[in-house]
């Protein structure tokens, strides 16, 4: 059992820091310390660009594809360094995290040649096309319908909660394929093309006054016969091994922001007193205490090369950062105070503080509600008899 | 960074939680807990036999020189099956005696604890207490297994202290303890002789991280064991013609238990890392692993006896046994508060 680095992977971390920093306080000054994922959108797609000129965007993946073929230790080291340098996050962050890794996993060698370069170049940028209206919680009941015509599949239906479809280039989708097919059999993963006539984005406002969700609409939307990934009728599997890699270093990413955020609730809690309050310095320092606790379950999650057992850490994650944001929203508004209830100008907009507190509603929300989760860690986790179904 | 077990530390793991399952049942525990609060048996065969009790004493005076994150595991294997041993002062007295022990000190005591020889308790609550010279006097409350040891390690606001309790001028009385698989004593010294050591920060957080450690570890191996035993009992209970464990409002509890323990187990072996590495990070990972730790282990002990319903709340299942330890190893060596204050203070930018 070792925490520390090596040198090399220190000397690496000197490079990506002072890359990044230097980008920061250069060329990109102007995105520096974003926090939603909507704002300045364009010159986000830029930045992607510029990531992948130098070899910086998905370092992850292999060396063939534009990858830096890194370890696990460099991409942990290099996500960390990415948030503290206040980089604002990744606008595709589902083509290099999710898309990539499946092509890369499930594609063919012609799908490959196709989809990878745009991603590795951060000219594709992907949303996810999983959940729908009826199929939230319950993922297995898509109605979304594709069936081939000819030489190619026509699409109907509708998605919903679509991350930043708005700026996306290509969507996955999961349709169902087989007729008269029910639950997670019969459906298809298909690769399709955002910039068609057949797909119709609804931006939907949500409680913080933004809109990084929508509706995505098919109707009668097309793309070629072999924009299949795996083989058809057989998403579920697909979408699966897709939703494992979201467990990937990302997460490390992620909680550097959690730490700009908790240091930022530090910083205010110093500046207007509250720091002297027996009770808030209890909760910041249990804010701190999970925060660190989750840094040290990623990595534990990260060193399991044992794939067969349970991975308890990897089970519980989900859950644990989600309902610890929402406590630090709702800290933050505590320290605040009533000021904390003003928006940052005439509009309906927020600063970071206030939009954390309302934001961090939608964490233990999308990617598997509280709920959800805990019946998983019980069934999964614990082996305790699964929920039954109204419908069977 | 490889933040696993290496395969010896598997093994370690192994052969000690085989050791504990097997030999401190509920029977021979219970028997301890009607008697001094220790059994005695299963310390010497956990020292003799297993050869554990020099695990972290330096091999040249007989031990294995193993560090922390070994000591964490054999901790965890203790704590899930409640064990009646007197390992909390026995860690913290190789650690310290091995930071700040004289030569002689070293040679007279170390070996003698790695075999398993001689019993130690951490001596740190008290309100007045003096030295004249190297002779101490004055009152120390709450010293767990204070009744059953051969040597004190005291922690005096001037560094600690080594006091046998078989010298002038000590006496010791046992209290009957709501936990009584590590019995409180009240031990009263009057001008007692006392070996010091090395008075440093260093000889005093070794020690401190040792408890800390064994507690914190201790935590996540009951509040695992309660995890476990729970499922298993609603797994075997059928009511409503179902197996209770079946029902939501029990899934999730069981649930919030494992959620929380994950934490607790990336909390212990976070400060034992960082201590064996010398990190900077080891005085905020000691803090977080003390206090998290103790209030996972209590909230699960806490809902085993609830999952459990009426037979829980009996003396004659063990759930009471989980339950009272937990409570104990929250104010153990310092409260929650007290540990979350020590961190509020390096994070607001205000620690020494």
């Amino acid at each position: 059992m070792k925490l520390g680095f090596s040198k090399a992977e220190e000397e690496f971390r000197a490079e990506a820091a002072d890359w990044l920093q230097g980008q920061m306080a250069g060329e990109f000054k102007d995105i520096k310390g974003i926090t939603t994922l909507t704002e300045k959108a364009e010159r986000r797609k830029e930045w992607e660009q510029q990531l992948a000129a130098h070899k910086w965007s998905c370092i992850g993946w292999p060396v063939e594809w534009g990858g830096r073929g890194a370890s696990l230790a460099e991409q942990v080291i290099f996500a960390e360094e990415y948030a503290r340098a206040g980089v604002p996050g990744r606008v595709n962050h589902i083509g290099i995290e999710l898309a990539g890794p499946t092509i890369l996993t499930f594609g063919t060698e012609e799908q490959k040649q196709r989809f990878l370069p745009g991603i590795a170049a951060g000219t594709t940028i992907f949303c996810q096309g999983f959940s729908e209206p009826n199929a939230g919680s319950d993922l297995g009941n898509v109605r979304t319908k594709a069936r081939l015509d000819g030489d190619e599949w026509v699409v109907n239906g509708q998605k919903i909660w679509t991350s930043l479809a708005h700026i996306s280039d290509w969507i996955f989708v999961v349709a169902r394929s087989g007729e008269g097919s029910k639950g997670p059999k019969g459906l298809t993963f298909l690769m399709m093309d955002m910039h068609q006539p057949g797909i119709e984005i609804r931006p939907i406002e949500q409680i913080n006054g933004d809109a990084e969700f929508n509706e995505t609409f098919f109707d009668d939307a097309r793309c070629p016969a072999d924009s299949l990934i795996g083989t058809e009728g057989e998403g579920w599997r697909v979408a699966m091994g897709l939703l494992a890699f979201e467990r990937g270093v990302s997460t490390l990413g992620q909680q550097m922001a959690f730490r700009n955020e908790l240091d930022a609730i530090i910083a205010a809690a110093k500046d207007n007193g509250k720091a002297n309050n027996p009770l808030i310095r209890q909760r910041i320092a249990k804010a701190e205490i999970g925060l660190r606790l989750m840094r040290y379950g990623a990595l534990r999650m990260l060193s399991n090369t044992d794939h067969s057992a349970i991975d308890g850490a990897a089970l519980t994650y989900k859950i644990q950062w989600a309902t610890w944001r929402r406590g630090l929203g709702e800290l933050a508004m505590d320290v605040l105070g009533q000021a904390g209830e003003i928006a940052s100008g005439d509009a309906y907009e927020w600063d970071v503080l206030p939009n954390l507190f309302l934001y961090s509603r939608a964490d233990t929300i999308y990617g598997g509600t509280n709920q959800i989760q805990r019946n998983q860690i019980a069934e999964r986790g614990l082996g305790l008899p699964r929920e039954p179904r109204g419908d069977k | 960074m490889e933040f696993a077990f290496t395969e010896e530390q598997a093994m370690i793991a192994e052969t000690a939680r085989d050791f504990f399952r097997e030999n401190a049942t509920s029977e021979r525990t219970r028997k301890a807990m009607a008697g001094e609060g220790i059994d005695r048996e299963l310390w010497q065969a956990f020292g003799a036999e297993l050869g554990l009790a020099g695990l972290t004493v330096p091999e040249e005076h007989g031990g294995s020189g193993l560090g922390m994150v070994e000591l964490a595991i054999i901790a965890e294997a203790a704590g899930s099956q409640v064990s009646a041993i007197p390992l909390l002062g026995h860690a913290m007295a190789c650690a310290a005696i091995g930071a700040g022990g004289s030569d002689e000190a070293k040679a007279a005591w170390l070996p003698r604890l790695a075999a398993g020889e001689a019993i130690c308790a951490i001596a740190s609550t008290h309100s007045t207490l003096e030295a004249d010279g190297d002779k101490l006097t004055g009152t120390i409350q709450c010293v767990p297994h204070g009744a059953v040891a051969d040597l004190l390690l005291v922690a005096a606001p001037k560094g600690m202290w080594l006091v046998e309790t078989a010298a002038k001028g000590v006496s010791i009385e046992g209290h009957t303890t709501m936990d009584q698989t590590r019995p409180l004593a009240t031990v009263m010294l009057d001008g007692a002789a006392a070996t010091p050591l090395a008075q440093s920060f260093d000889v005093t957080m070794a020690a401190w991280s040792a408890g800390w450690i064994v507690l914190a570890a201790e935590a996540l191996g009951g509040a695992q064991e309660t995890l476990e035993r729970t499922v298993a009992y609603s797994l075997d209970r059928v009511q409503f013609g179902r197996q209770i464990g079946s029902f939501q409002a029990y899934k999730h509890r069981l649930a919030d238990m494992m959620i929380e323990i994950e934490q607790a187990r990336s909390a212990v072996y976070w400060a034992a890392c960082a201590v064996d590495e010398g990190s900077d990070e080891a005085q905020m990972a000691l803090h977080a692993a003390k206090s998290f730790c103790a209030d996972t282990f209590f909230m699960c002990a806490g809902n085993m006896i609830q999952l459990h319903g009426g037979i829980g709340f009996t003396w004659e299942h063990d759930a009471h046994l989980f339950f009272k330890r937990a409570r104990s190893i929250q104010t153990m060596l310092m409260d929650g508060e007290f540990h979350r204050e020590q961190v509020a203070r390096m994070v607001l930018g205000e620690a020494a």
